[in-house]
């Protein structure tokens, strides 16, 4: 039995908070437990995630309000210590907002919500999120958000290039994302932020698993 | 009591897809002089504080810490005294 223990955060308006318990919980038998906002603290958990949804509506900036939360407070002090964060979707903006990871998520070019299934590519495999892909390796993994749109200034993408920190990338960009970005980590290799939703591609009967590998990674990176 | 009038929009430099939308709706409805669209939002606070300066210096903070993401927005503060 591995020692992962995931905490699964929970603002008004999470709403695939359900999707990752499931993937941890039944699906990859991992001790795992909700956390509400309020909270103080994260307990004993070792793995936090931040779930897809519209924390507080989306109200100001999607992310913005959710990160003044308390158990935000709690979950910068976790990662600044090397604690292992994964955002998605919501989560990445919030990771964003937070200053965890680097840059904004805009309005997709589009101006339209895009919902369906996406190729994307693993552009770095060494890291405890993607270690259990191959290099280049495309994977289908569903998308859905309005605010998907990548962005960050010419000397911060560099270093996100110099520093290996592009983990996904979109084959074909949906939303006009930088350099095609569709997730990152930071540069101390424990937080990551991701658009697409691994989480809805992890159970068999929804017909497709390749998200799986990325919760199989972190789970292992817990000794 | 003071009010600061804040505005908003996205930096410049970065493409405002909705003000672009909005331009060319614009131009469809014959506005061919309109030559740029920015879309931003207005926030007002009422502050209830001893002067202007400290009423300008805290919409200031809270522009910095929550209402604009300097990542990609700019802000412009007006602050009058209101009775």
């Amino acid at each position: 039995m591995s020692k992962a223990r995931a905490g699964i955060v929970v603002f008004p308006g999470s709403n695939c908070d359900h999707d990752a318990y499931n993937v941890f919980k039944n699906i990859l038998d991992t001790n795992t437990e909700f956390l509400w906002h309020k909270d103080g603290s994260i307990g004993d958990r070792n793995i936090i995630i931040l779930p897809g949804g519209f924390s507080y509506g989306d109200y100001l900036r999607c992310g913005a309000i959710a990160r003044q939360s308390n158990l935000m407070k709690e979950i910068v002090r976790f990662a600044d210590n090397g604690g292992i964060v994964i955002g998605i979707c919501n989560g990445f903006q919030v990771l964003c907002e937070a200053g965890l990871l680097p840059g904004v998520l805009m309005r997709n070019d589009n101006l339209k919500f895009i919902c369906r299934t996406v190729t994307l590519k693993v552009e770095n495999n060494k890291s405890i999120f993607t270690g259990e892909y191959g290099i280049k390796e495309e994977i289908r993994i569903p998308v859905a958000h309005g605010e998907g749109n990548y962005y960050c200034d010419d000397e911060t993408l560099t270093g996100l290039i110099g520093n290996n920190q592009i983990l996904f990338t979109y084959t074909d960009n949906p939303n006009g994302s930088l350099n095609n970005i569709a997730g990152i980590q930071n540069l101390k290799r424990n937080v990551l932020g991701m658009m697409p939703h691994p989480e809805r591609a992890s159970d068999e009967i929804l017909g497709n698993t390749d998200g799986r590998r990325l919760f199989e990674s972190v789970i292992e990176s817990v000794l | 009591m003071y009010r600061s009038k804040i505005n908003v929009t996205i930096r410049k430099t970065i493409l405002d897809p909705q003000g672009k939308a909005v331009e060319h709706s614009l131009k469809s409805h014959g506005f061919d002089s309109v030559i740029d669209t920015r879309i931003g939002k207005y926030i007002e606070l009422m502050i209830d504080t001893g002067s202007k300066e400290e009423a300008e210096k805290i919409s200031m903070e809270a522009c910095r810490r929550l209402l604009a993401n300097p990542v990609m927005e700019d802000f412009v503060i007006e602050t009058e005294e209101v009775n």
